[in-house]
């Protein structure tokens, strides 16, 4: 437990201690609302779809939770380019609970983020449906920030420096973000792409935020919470094991 | 009791031999010093023993422990400072300290009063609040030793503690590794490159060259071997006067590695 709570405690210290990161990561989501909700809500609105403010909110805060927790998994490449994760691997600890650990402080960032970027929705005329929803949206975004942090921390150990990063983000993370159904439904996308999108674990996380936003959901409140937390325990379990293989 | 064993240890880097088939055991209680040039495998053997680096083949029992099996048991028993750093720079000393303290269970009273002792001993008491990152060399080296004081363990590795350090602060740890080696009878693994330091405070001696343990004795009998006044004459005339690539991987040096490899069969 102990370990658990110090590794958590250290990475939100990390964090908040560099402020200009948190803001400058909320510049995207911010300018996403503005240019694709100003930008396609006419479109939207003449096709007979509703509000798509109402609509993009949710991926949008799935969005940059998803960014934030893969990037915090991401970080352990600098703890090893530092000498730092010497450290934690040399200690009497189990390996399981330094990716849990790793990855519970990676996501209470994230989901700090996803609930800034909530709160920014509110301005550009996002609103919720009702009051239930508080405590599913909060869930949502959770789930969403853990899995993604300990899918980053799982590849994460397995990479030697940043270099892999960025083919991570473009042949991951965008395509999972785009093929989530947070900027556009895929009812109706070609059927591979909606193939890839129905197997894409990011759709389960948009679907139960937006579910809980709005009270439309695509696969319902009990499939999204069963994918999205199997696989968080799966992805713990792999990066745990990933850890034991790590040589310093 | 042989508090460490080591049985035919090796360790290959891709083509570069590190660490070919070496053996010994350690006594507890014993202050032990790995000497050998730049590259001759000191690190990759330490970091073998510790679990960090997975060996290519050989075993190794630390305080009765599997290092393979056994990881777990083996951790609780050492405490390491490695040769280079690793702090977090972005915490405070203190922060760094409490981290370490945490992870290797030291209650929290002792936790707080060594914390203060030996941040007090190596002068960085005054700074425990800044960030590491605003430190210099020696006070990033001088609060890695301190970190790696702060739980007491069966057996402690240090690999170059001294690097970069001024004498002052050099003499205060040696005293300390003394008396946790006197009053807890604290294994203590040491490398240097400073063969004073070896001289003055050893035990045993093991020469390791190109991966390979070429001497294990006490300093004296090492002097004495070599006809030498000091042990840096003595470490001299074992390993000879030729400079040490960083690595193994030039011509010449694997062209003597294979000769003499070939030599010993
Ligand atoms: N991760 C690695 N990958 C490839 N080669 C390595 C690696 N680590 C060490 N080596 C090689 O293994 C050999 C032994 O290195 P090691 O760090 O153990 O030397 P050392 O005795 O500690 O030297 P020094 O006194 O310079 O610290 C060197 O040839 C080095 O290049
Ligand atoms: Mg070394």
């Amino acid at each position: 437990m102990s370990t658990i709570y110090i590794l958590w405690l250290r990475q939100l210290k990390r964090s908040f201690r560099s402020k200009s990161r948190i803001i400058g990561s909320l510049g995207q989501p911010l300018l996403f609302l503005l240019a694709f909700g100003y930008g396609f809500g006419p479109v939207f609105q003449k096709a007979g779809e509703g509000n798509y403010i109402q609509f993009l909110t949710p991926g949008i805060i799935a969005m940059s939770v998803l960014f934030s927790a893969v990037f915090s998994g991401i970080e352990i490449i600098w703890d090893k380019q530092f000498g730092f994760l010497k450290e934690t691997l040399a200690a009497p600890v189990s390996r399981v609970n330094i990716m849990i650990g790793r990855t519970l402080g990676g996501a209470t960032i994230s989901i700090f983020q996803g609930l800034i970027v909530l709160a920014i929705s509110f301005m550009v005329g996002f609103r919720l449906e009702s009051a239930v929803a508080a405590w599913n949206v909060f869930l949502f975004i959770s789930l969403i920030a853990i899995l993604f942090t300990a899918l980053g921390t799982a590849i994460a150990s397995i990479l030697q420096d940043f270099q892999g990063f960025q083919m991570i983000m473009n042949f991951m993370v965008m395509p999972l973000f785009f093929l989530s159904g947070a900027i556009f439904s895929f009812q109706g996308l070609p059927s591979a792409l909606e193939f890839i999108a129905r197997i894409n674990p990011l759709s389960y996380g948009v679907d139960g935020l937006r579910g809980s936003l709005t009270g439309v959901y695509q696969f319902g409140f009990i499939p999204d919470l069963t994918v999205l937390s199997l696989l968080t325990f799966i992805l713990i379990l792999i990066g745990g094991y990933l850890f034991s293989k790590i040589e310093a | 009791m042989k508090i460490i064993q080591v049985k035919n240890l090796v360790k290959t880097f891709g083509t570069i031999e590190a660490v070919r088939d070496i053996s010994f055991e350690i006594e507890e209680g014993t202050i032990f010093a790995l000497l050998g040039p730049n590259g001759a495998g000191k690190s990759t053997t330490i970091k073998m023993i510790t679990t960090l680096l997975k060996p290519t083949s050989g075993d190794v029992i630390i305080n009765g422990f599997d290092i393979k099996k056994q990881s777990d048991d083996v951790r609780r028993s050492i405490g390491i400072v490695f040769q280079d750093s690793s702090l977090d720079e972005e915490l405070t000393a203190h922060e760094n300290m409490d981290f370490h303290g945490i992870l290797y269970k030291v209650p929290k009273k002792i936790r707080r009063e060594r914390t203060e002792q030996l941040l007090k001993m190596m002068e960085l008491w005054d700074r425990k609040d800044s960030l590491v990152k605003t430190f210099s060399g020696g006070m990033k080296r001088r609060l890695e030793i301190a970190r790696g004081f702060l739980h007491h363990p069966k057996v402690i590795f240090l690999d170059e503690p001294t690097i970069g350090l001024d004498p002052q602060t050099r003499n205060y740890i040696w005293d300390y590794v003394k008396k946790l080696n006197t009053e807890e009878n604290i294994t203590v693994v040491f490398t240097t490159h400073y063969m004073d330091e070896a001289e003055k405070m050893s035990d045993i001696v093991a020469i390791i060259d190109h991966g390979k343990i070429i001497k294990y004795e006490t300093p004296q009998t090492l002097m004495d071997e070599a006809h030498a006044k000091s042990l840096e004459e003595a470490f001299l005339y074992f390993t000879g006067r030729d400079i040490r690539e960083e690595s193994a991987t030039s011509d010449i040096d694997r062209m003597r590695n294979i000769r003499k490899s070939h030599g010993r069969k």
